[in-house]
Formats: C-alpha cells, sequence, structure tokens
C-alpha cells in the first residue's frame, strides 16, 4: 500500500489489514446509515452532470456574491476567493457526492478548506449549492453570524473542519481519510491548499504520512495563484516572488500523484478531479494553475487584492464585468 | 468550565509499604483494557511508543495503533479529522511536545471545536529519567488549563489513573492527561473511583490545608506524617482535575484551616499553585505558599537530586506549611 509496497509499521498496512466491511462496521455508530446511503448514492449518481457552461455560469455568479459580500461586511479576503472560486464550483457542483439536505450523511465526501481565509468562497458555493439561504452571505463576519471570517465547524452545516491558522487542514484530512480505510467508507476527502501555507512545516508531515499508508481516498487541490499576502521580495527585484517554485515536484518527492489543472478552465477542472479521484495506492495533489483576483479585471494578479474591500464604484465595475461574462456564456452555447 | 461535583473523602493506602507502579505502565495497559469495550477507540504515536508504553497497546490491539512519526503537530490533526467520524483518539507522545510543539494544532482543530481527542502527556514533570529541561515538563498545566474547554487530569497513582482513564473514555470532549514515568506509590484502594471535576480529600487535620495533584500528592502525604510528628495537624486534598476544579474543596479546606500550602511537579505559575490562589483570592482570601517549580527550568540529573533541588520534596512542602502557620 505504500509507495514501494514496503509492509508498515503501523497497525495500517493496507492490504494485511482486515478491513473487510463485517468487521469494519462492529459497534460502529453510523453502520446503520450506510445501508440508506447506498440508494442516495445511486441517485446521486444517476444525476447527469452539469455542462461546463453550466459550471462556467455558476463560477460567475459566486464572484458576484463573493464581491458583493465582501463589499457588504466592509472586510475580509478577496484574491484568494477568486482564484478559488472556479474549483470550488467543479467540487460542489460536479464532483463530490453531497446530499445539501442532510450535510450529516455519513457517506458524503469531506471537504476541507485549509486555506480558511477564502472562507467567503466557500460559504458562497454552498449557499448556491442549498445548504443554507444565499441572503445569510450578506451577515458575513458580522456579529451572531454562522458565516465566521475563518470557518467555524459547528456554525454553519456544510463545514467539516475548523481552519484559519493555515497550514492545518492537510493532517485532518488524512485522519478522515485514514478513517475512512479503516472502517471501509468509500467517501473521499478533498482538501484545498493555498500555495502560500503549503511554507508551513505542518504540510509536508501530512503529505509524508498520508504517502505512508497510501491513502489514495485523499485528494489536495492547490490553489497556485502564486500571490500570498505579501511574499517573499524577489531576489534582486522589486516585485513578489511565488512562494514555493514546483510544488508538484515536492508532492511527487513527497510519494504523491501529482497532476496539474488550468483551475479556470472547467474542462480541465474535471478531467483532473475525475483523475485524482480514479487513481489508487497513493494520494494525489492536484496543481491547478491559477489567477488571484480572477474574474475582475482590476484585481487580477494584484496581491493588493488580498484583502481589500471594493468601493461603491469598484463594486459595480467588478458586477458588471463579472454579468458581461455571464452574458458571453450564452453567447457561447448559442453559438 | 466548574465543577459542580461533591468532593469524595477517601483514606489512603499507608506509603509505607506501597506497590510501586509506574503510571506509563498503567496508562499502556489500560488502553488495552479500554479497547475491549470501546471499539472506536484508537492510538496515534509519534515515534515514543516504547517510552509512552503505546507499544503495550500496538502489540495487543495493532489494528487500532497508528504509528504518525516524529510529526506532532500532524498526528494532532490526523487525530481531528478522525475524531470526525467518531473515533476516540488517545495520542501518545511526551507532554512536553504535547503541550509546546503541537499547542496551534491543539488550539485550531481540538479546543476550539471541542473535539474527542484526549491527548495524553506522558514523562510529565522533571522526573523523565535524565533526558533534561528539553523532555520535562513544568508549562504544560498551564497551557491546557488555559484553553477554554479542556479537561486537565493529573491522576496520582495506578488505580486512580486507571479510573481516570474510563471516565474520560465515557465522556465526550478533548482532556489532556498527565502520565508520570516512574514508579510511584499506590495510595487510593482498588474500589476507589475517579470522576472528572471533584477533589479527593484524603487526611482532615485542622493545622494547614494542603493540596497536591498528580504524583506530587503521595509527597505531600509523606510531608503530612512529617507535620504530625512534630504535633501539626495537616489536610490534604488531593486534585486530579485541574480544570474542571474543585472550587468547593478549596473553600471549604480555606475555612477549616485558614492555610494553605500547594504542591505541584510544575511551575508555580500558571500550575495548580496559580488554580487554587485563582479561586480562594475571588471567594475566600487566604495565607497560602505555592511549592513546585519556582520559575526555572529543570536539568538531567537523578530523581533523589532533581525532587530535592527543585521543590518537589516533602521537606519542601512541610517547610511551606510552617511557614504559613507562622506567619498567618
Amino acid at each position: 500500500m505504500a509507495p514501494g509496497g514496503a509492509p508498515l509499521p503501523g497497525g495500517y498496512n493496507g492490504a494485511t489489514m482486515p478491513l473487510g466491511p463485517a468487521k469494519a462496521a462492529t459497534g460502529m455508530k453510523e453502520h446503520v446509515a450506510m445501508t440508506v446511503d447506498a440508494a442516495s448514492e445511486r441517485a446521486n449518481q444517476a444525476q447527469s452532470r452539469p455542462s461546463l457552461d453550466e459550471l462556467r455560469r455558476t463560477s460567475a455568479e459566486a464572484r458576484k456574491l463573493i464581491v458583493q459580500a465582501i463589499h457588504h461586511a466592509g472586510a475580509g479576503h478577496l484574491g484568494g476567493p477568486m482564484s478559488a472560486a472556479d474549483l470550488l464550483v467543479a467540487l460542489y457542483f460536479d464532483r463530490m457526492r453531497i446530499d445539501p439536505a442532510r450535510p450529516d450523511w455519513p457517506g458524503r465526501d469531506r471537504f476541507i478548506l485549509s486555506k480558511g481565509h477564502s472562507s467567503i468562497a466557500l460559504y458562497t458555493v454552498l449557499a448556491m449549492r442549498g445548504y443554507f439561504p444565499t441572503e445569510e452571505l450578506m451577515t458575513f463576519d458580522a456579529a451572531h453570524s454562522r458565516l465566521q471570517g475563518h470557518p467555524d465547524m459547528h456554525a454553519l452545516p456544510g463545514l467539516e473542519m475548523s481552519t484559519g491558522s493555515l497550514g492545518q487542514g492537510l493532517s485532518p484530512g488524512a485522519g478522515m481519510a485514514l478513517g475512512a480505510k479503516v472502517r471501509g467508507d468509500a467517501f473521499h476527502t478533498w482538501v484545498m491548499l493555498g500555495d502560500g501555507e503549503i511554507q508551513e512545516g505542518q504540510i509536508w508531515e501530512a503529505a509524508f504520512m498520508a504517502a505512508r499508508y497510501g491513502l489514495d481516498n485523499l485528494t489536495a487541490i492547490l490553489d497556485y495563484n502564486g500571490l500570498p499576502q505579501f511574499g517573499w521580495p524577489q531576489r534582486g527585484g522589486f516585485t513578489r516572488e511565488i512562494p514555493i517554485d514546483d510544488p508538484g515536484g515536492k508532492f511527487r518527492a513527497f510519494g504523491w500523484n501529482v497532476l496539474e489543472c488550468d483551475g479556470h478552465d472547467h474542462a480541465s477542472i474535471r478531467e483532473a478531479l475525475d483523475a485524482a479521484q480514479a487513481f489508487t495506492g497513493q494520494p494525489t495533489c492536484v496543481v491547478a494553475h491559477t489567477v488571484k483576483g480572477k474574474g475582475v479585471s482590476y484585481m487580477e494578479g494584484d496581491f493588493n487584492w488580498h484583502a481589500k474591500v471594493p468601493s461603491d464604484e469598484q463594486l459595480a465595475s467588478a458586477l458588471s464585468e463579472l454579468d458581461d461574462q455571464i452574458a458571453a456564456i450564452g453567447e457561447e452555447a448559442a453559438a | 468550565m466548574t465543577s459542580s461535583a461533591t468532593t469524595q473523602t477517601i483514606d489512603p493506602l499507608p506509603l509505607a509499604g506501597a506497590r510501586q507502579e509506574a503510571l506509563r505502565e498503567v496508562w499502556g495497559q489500560t488502553l488495552v483494557e479500554l479497547a475491549a469495550d470501546y471499539p472506536d477507540l484508537v492510538v496515534l504515536d509519534g515515534d515514543l511508543a516504547n517510552s509512552t508504553r503505546a507499544d503495550i497497546f500496538a502489540a495487543a490491539v495493532p489494528d487500532r495503533f497508528f504509528e504518525m512519526g516524529i510529526a506532532e503537530q500532524n498526528m494532532v490533526g490526523v487525530a481531528a479529522g478522525m475524531a470526525t467520524l467518531g473515533f476516540v483518539p488517545w495520542l501518545s507522545t511526551f507532554a512536553a511536545f504535547m503541550a509546546n510543539r503541537a499547542l496551534d494544532q491543539v488550539r485550531i482543530v481540538v479546543a476550539q471545536p471541542h473535539l474527542n481527542v484526549k491527548m495524553c502527556g506522558g514523562y510529565t514533570g522533571i522526573l523523565t529519567g535524565k533526558t533534561g529541561k528539553t523532555h520535562q515538563s513544568v508549562e504544560d498545566i498551564a497551557i491546557f488549563r488555559a484553553m477554554p474547554g479542556v479537561a486537565t487530569i493529573a491522576p496520582a497513582d495506578a488505580v486512580e489513573l486507571r479510573s481516570a482513564m474510563r471516565a474520560m473514555m465515557e465522556t465526550p470532549g478533548p482532556m489532556y492527561l498527565r502520565v508520570t514515568r516512574d514508579p510511584s506509590p499506590t495510595i487510593f484502594p482498588e474500589e476507589y473511583e475517579f470522576r472528572i471535576g471533584p477533589g479527593v480529600l484524603l487526611r482532615d487535620g485542622g493545622d494547614v490545608g494542603l493540596v497536591g495533584t498528580g504524583v506530587q500528592t503521595t509527597r505531600v502525604l509523606e510531608a503530612a506524617d512529617l507535620l504530625a510528628s512534630e504535633g501539626i495537624a495537616a489536610s490534604v486534598l488531593h486534585l486530579p482535575t485541574l480544570k474542571p476544579i474543585d472550587a468547593g474543596a478549596i473553600v471549604a479546606l480555606a475555612e477549616r484551616t485558614g492555610r494553605i500550602v500547594t504542591a505541584e511537579d510544575h511551575s508555580i505559575i500558571g500550575g495548580l499553585g496559580s488554580a487554587v490562589a485563582e479561586v480562594l483570592g475571588e471567594q475566600r482570601p487566604t495565607p497560602m505558599r505555592r511549592v513546585g517549580l519556582r520559575d526555572v527550568y529543570g536539568e538531567s540529573a537523578p530523581n533523589e537530586y532533581l525532587i530535592e533541588a527543585y521543590g518537589l520534596s516533602a521537606g519542601h512542602v512541610a517547610r511551606a506549611a510552617r511557614e504559613v502557620i507562622e506567619r498567618a
């Protein structure tokens, strides 16, 4: 199960560990629910997947809500949520096995937003997917809101882990994937990482352990937008450097399967996420090439929009630009 | 977290000729016993299983033992992820690393979401097998006690540890357990039952109230014997739960004796002494002394030396008692 097929010193060593359903289910509280899940899962998979145009439209609508929520809250992050929007839409509208009506369904796929400061993007996609009313997005960061500045797993349905202190999301994801292996559960665990936060050492502790246990039911998606909050000064220059070169190579060196995609192209994202889930033997890292602030021209690629609130004029301009993009999707479809 | 439970009164077994048991061994054995009753119990280890004695569990229940390597931060995160699935992870590492190395992870993914992870610190205090200050733990109580919602437990002996682990397993929520390395006397009768929160009155005397936690309580009992030989009647209150603290027992002790001495194998800043002073300061200001490490780290040396040099011995506790009696 581990890279190289060496037996693991720990209790779980893949092939030799008794993982049969009867044993795995013994005493497990969620066992009864699992049989109900089978029907739900079949229903889920029978649904046809959305068209790429539908995903594009949903992404643009999500970006409009994100910009509006941040403008309304007068605080929050924008650049990262905009770069992550297409990936989150792809996960929640296309790839993940979920049931928004039953956020605690034991068989659901798990998603952890390790880059917790992009919370508004996740909240927006959860609301659009039906976990809670989209009107609630306008309570972001307000007192008593379920939409905390960084995700609080107990505050809002659909959140699987509390995050915010960077570099911590991959480890709980590995724990969920390991737990699923132990019990013989079929769900997949997805973790979105920021490229800035993979400077944290814990990411590589988790990467080593996940590969060691052969957690092929775990996928890390790297939002590789190249721009952290302030960044490393370019050696000998005045612009900002990307925080980490060749992240794919680094994950590969830790024993991961590595895929690349264009994080703003739904065809490319779908192909990568499908391949990641299908891959066996090792965890997969999808390096998604993205643009910080994607979708609004004056934000794109500008690190100053990491956590900046748009003015009324900037909001109007952003919404108008996103409306144009939505209109263009319709034209393409008609053509 | 506050405790509303009733203080227990227990007659301790005599120290002379007491059975000597290493709590770490009992910890490993008890995990095996609990695993039989709780199929969701798992143990994660930070490459210290043969020191913490999680290896006893690994040998007996290999399919629920998971080696995490020397990576405590990841270990805590993995435990949090497994806890969301209903597993009850028990963590095997040293207190120094549990409290310090993985502190932010404990805070973000265990304490704040209040997940059911049992964080165990082996090698607590300074009697850690000549490892020196890097592997001793003199601030772990302060750290865990400061975390909202995290129960903090320090059993005195093998009987109490075994009972405490069952109580921890039966009670959901994040908890920190102190486990010492070297053999120490068993003072509780077999039928004693630990409960999370309540203190245990081990001895009643009106001249001074001695308060201990963890294995330090056995040295407090020794101090009470010393004082008795001088005609001083000391009460001994054992507080195996630092949080939620048994404020009622502390106040009652202060009312009965008028003088309090705390003793701990930990810094007097933030530990038992602070916890008791917080209660008394607000509810019944009482002259007191705190015995323990006085804002210093330890060193590598034999236990006998460390106990004397860092204020842990019965003699130190008795001296503090005499002082507080003279001055109050």
